[in-house]
């Protein structure tokens, strides 16, 4: 009876978290772990060139290989039959070794003529170097590849299968994610310090003041943030609010460029991040004992001094948990540096959307995904690290 | 008052249109320990905060040592302040707490160590040193505050309702403790407080406040036994009023007739005119339930509720246009409820209130 009871309670409990359970598991586990899939899997090869992997098993990876294999390229090569299927082939080995693209289209043709080809250095001189069969034999062995993830910190593989860095000039993702990193930094200072000085007066005053300071800041983020966005699209501009009060006041003779640069991103950022950062301030400032700068006071320190002594090493733990909250979040901006900043303002999410919408390219996608998500988790455990020292103090 | 080390000069505070404090002097003399008593919103805790510096008066001046200290900022007062949820850092040890003093004052790193252990010592936390606010009970925290008041040699120390957060038995610990330090160092102590048994227990001087005035100044017994007004008989213990009408009056006695016919006589200094009403206050322990001889006062009651308090009785007597409230002895009270018997007490202790 009590068992029976206990178990339709359990039940009941699980039917009660199933919605929230299906929710996370659908739109947020499931896509995460295809987006990482993604990322590093490489089906397209060993899917088109079933054969050629296990006839490549023996080669030496130095010289041209034999007969047999290159019969089995030939024989995998007119198995295509998908287009869509040779496209993404063509696609994956050009994107190891250029000159792939010719090479397989003219190749393709020769086998498809001539069904008992087993030269196919007769067909193109290319097949001589070893480079283009080390391709094949990566890409057509492996279903599983760092190529991506590698990619995204702008590394690769060389021949020999070491990891080294990318040309110059070819991929600038370790440069982006720098950039990132930097912006979010600067608009987390930004937001420190507009946002503790705010958050002080807001604690100290009450009443419909108080109201009026926390509406300020709440009213930003009751708003869509593309609005947010388009607004300060607006205020920046060459005649925008801003430009036209300082040539107004002839503080300025042209306008000041504040739009489509690195300046007008951290404004329109520092101002949609604020809340996250005045928030969890004011939160542990109005926790702290109205009676504290008295004391310090009565004990003979200086306003200044007391300030520094006693009420902002208090309020630091909103501050970490408000830089936190504004630093990770602006990691992942994308709409408001793509609207307001310039080329080279671009975050590491605007190369996301790129790979992920414009180039089709989901396994670059992903890979950005996880190195942002990766460097975010650290953050995190930092912060974490950080903050249970601080409570075990 | 000559030695008076602290001096309140005509002192307003009003806030808005409410006047906290209202056109106040006082003088506090040197090592002497006064409490300030008065119901929430009398003004008592505003005049602390006056001396401390947190508030300025409207009007008036207010000086210390002869020279005038309104205008000075709090950090520039050299007072000890001991407040009410004791307003210890919470991010800082304990000893670094009671360091703070010093540290603002420039002492030495040898100095501070000394004379944190000597004031830890003295308060009987020699062994919290590292310890962190949080981890210490009420009592300790409340005796780091003191320790943190006391360790730069304040010349005034101000409390602000220091001991109520804390338990009773662990209250009374903390006012002998007070009291001890207060007697061992010499200390100018002004202590706002609106638990009468603690001012009544500490004090040299207890200042009675009401609507932002003194009502009554003066030495424990001085207020107990002889208050001046109503308001001071009802506040400070419990008392019994008792209105009548001057019918005769020869040698320092009145003979006072009670609304309800019986009439009392009351010793009193005033020569008050025949027909003039009075109000006489009688404390509860001062009347016993037996007639007690020639030329005490014998008022017939009828005893209407009796109340077990552990050490004594309080009895509920009907006069029969007023209840009487008698304190009395376990081993003397024999009487029911309902019971008539006489209430006797001398006309020494009645005391003629305004």
């Amino acid at each position: 009876m009590t068992q029976q009871s206990g178990l339709s309670k359990r039940v009941k409990s699980c039917a009660l978290i199933a919605p929230l359970a299906l929710f996370l598991v659908f739109f947020f586990a499931a896509p995460l772990v295809t987006m990482m899939k993604t990322a590093v899997s490489d089906p397209v090869a060993s899917s088109a060139l079933p054969t050629v992997s296990r006839a490549l098993q023996e080669w030496d990876r130095a010289s041209t290989p034999s007969a047999d294999v290159q019969k089995a390229f030939a024989d995998d090569l007119r198995n295509i039959t998908d287009d869509e299927l040779f496209g993404d082939l063509v696609r994956r080995l050009n994107s190891a070794k250029s000159g792939f693209r010719t090479l397989l289209v003219k190749t393709r043709n020769a086998v498809a003529e001539d069904q008992a080809i087993t030269d196919l250095v007769a067909v193109d001189k290319r097949w001589r170097d070893s480079a283009f069969w080390i391709a094949v034999q990566d890409a057509a062995g492996a279903s599983l590849t760092d190529r991506n993830l590698l990619a995204a910190v702008d590394l690769q593989r060389d021949t020999g299968g070491a990891i080294v860095s990318m040309p110059e000039g070819t991929s600038a993702n370790r440069t982006t994610l720098f950039r990132t990193m930097i912006m979010a930094g600067v608009v987390t200072l930004c937001c420190i310090a507009v946002g503790l000085p705010f958050a002080m007066v807001a604690a100290s005053t009450t009443g419909w003041k108080r109201q009026l300071l926390l509406g300020a800041v709440l009213l930003p983020l009751w708003t869509s943030l593309l609005v947010r966005t388009a607004a300060w699209y607006i205020i920046l501009q060459d005649n925008g609010l801003i430009n036209l009060t300082l040539q107004t006041l002839g503080l300025t003779s042209g306008p000041v460029p504040l739009i489509f640069n690195r300046l007008g991103v951290v404004i329109a950022m520092t101002h949609v991040l604020l809340p996250f950062m005045v928030l969890p301030i004011f939160s542990v400032l109005i926790g702290i004992p109205k009676n504290l700068m008295p004391a310090a006071a009565s004990l003979g320190a200086p306003p200044i001094r007391a300030f520094l002594l006693v009420l902002l090493p208090l309020s630091l733990r909103g501050v970490v948990s408000g830089a936190l909250l504004v630093f990770m979040s602006a990691l992942g901006y994308y709409i408001t540096p793509a609207l307001i900043g310039g080329a080279k303002d671009q975050m590491i999410s605007s190369v996301i959307a790129y790979y992920a919408t414009g180039a089709a390219n989901w396994g670059m996608a992903g890979a950005l995904g996880i190195v942002l998500l990766a460097a975010t988790m650290i953050l995190y455990v930092v912060y974490l690290r950080l903050s249970s020292e601080e409570a075990r103090a | 008052m000559s030695d008076a080390l602290i001096h309140f000069d005509k002192v307003s505070k009003t806030f808005g249109i409410m006047t906290v404090v209202d056109d106040l002097d006082l003088s506090i003399g040197k090592g002497e320990f006064v409490s300030m008593l008065g119901p929430s919103g009398s003004g008592k805790t505003t005049l602390l905060m006056m001396l401390a510096g947190f508030e300025s008066p409207t009007s008036g001046t207010i000086s210390v040592g002869g020279k005038r200290v309104d205008a000075l900022p709090p950090h520039k007062r050299n007072m000890g302040v001991v407040f009410q949820n004791y307003a210890l850092f919470p991010h800082m040890s304990v000893a670094d707490n009671v360091a703070f003093p010093l540290k603002m004052r420039g002492a030495s790193r040898s100095e501070i160590v000394e004379r944190v252990t000597k004031a830890l010592d003295m308060v009987q936390l020699g062994a919290f040193h590292e310890r962190r606010p949080i981890q210490l009970s009420g009592g300790q925290q409340q005796r780091v505050a003191l320790a943190r008041a006391l360790v730069f040699e304040p010349e005034v120390v101000l409390m602000d309702e220091p001991l109520g957060a804390l338990d009773k038995k662990l209250r009374e610990q903390m006012q002998m403790d007070i009291r001890d330090i207060h007697h061992r160092l010499g200390l100018t102590i002004v202590f706002v407080t609106h638990d009468q048994t603690e001012a009544l227990t500490m004090s040299d001087r207890i200042a009675i406040f009401n609507h932002g005035k003194i009502e009554q100044i003066g030495g424990p017994s001085d207020i107990y036994d002889h208050p001046k007004t109503q308001f001071v008989a009802e506040f400070i213990g419990e008392t019994n009023l008792l209105s009548g009408k001057v019918s005769s009056a020869s040698n320092g006695l009145l003979t006072v007739t009670l609304e309800g016919g019986q009439s009392i006589r009351v010793a009193s200094a005033a020569a008050l005119e025949p027909g003039k009403h009075v109000k006489i206050s009688v404390r509860p322990e001062r009347i016993e339930l037996r007639s007690s001889g020639e030329g005490q006062n014998e008022l017939k009651v009828k005893i209407s509720d009796i109340v077990y308090h552990g050490d004594h009785l309080q009895i509920q007597a009907d006069t029969g246009s007023r209840s009487l409230v008698i304190k009395a002895p376990r081993n003397v009270v024999t009487s029911q409820i309902g019971q008539e018997v006489v209430a006797s007490f001398s006309p020494e202790q009645c005391w003629i209130v305004s």
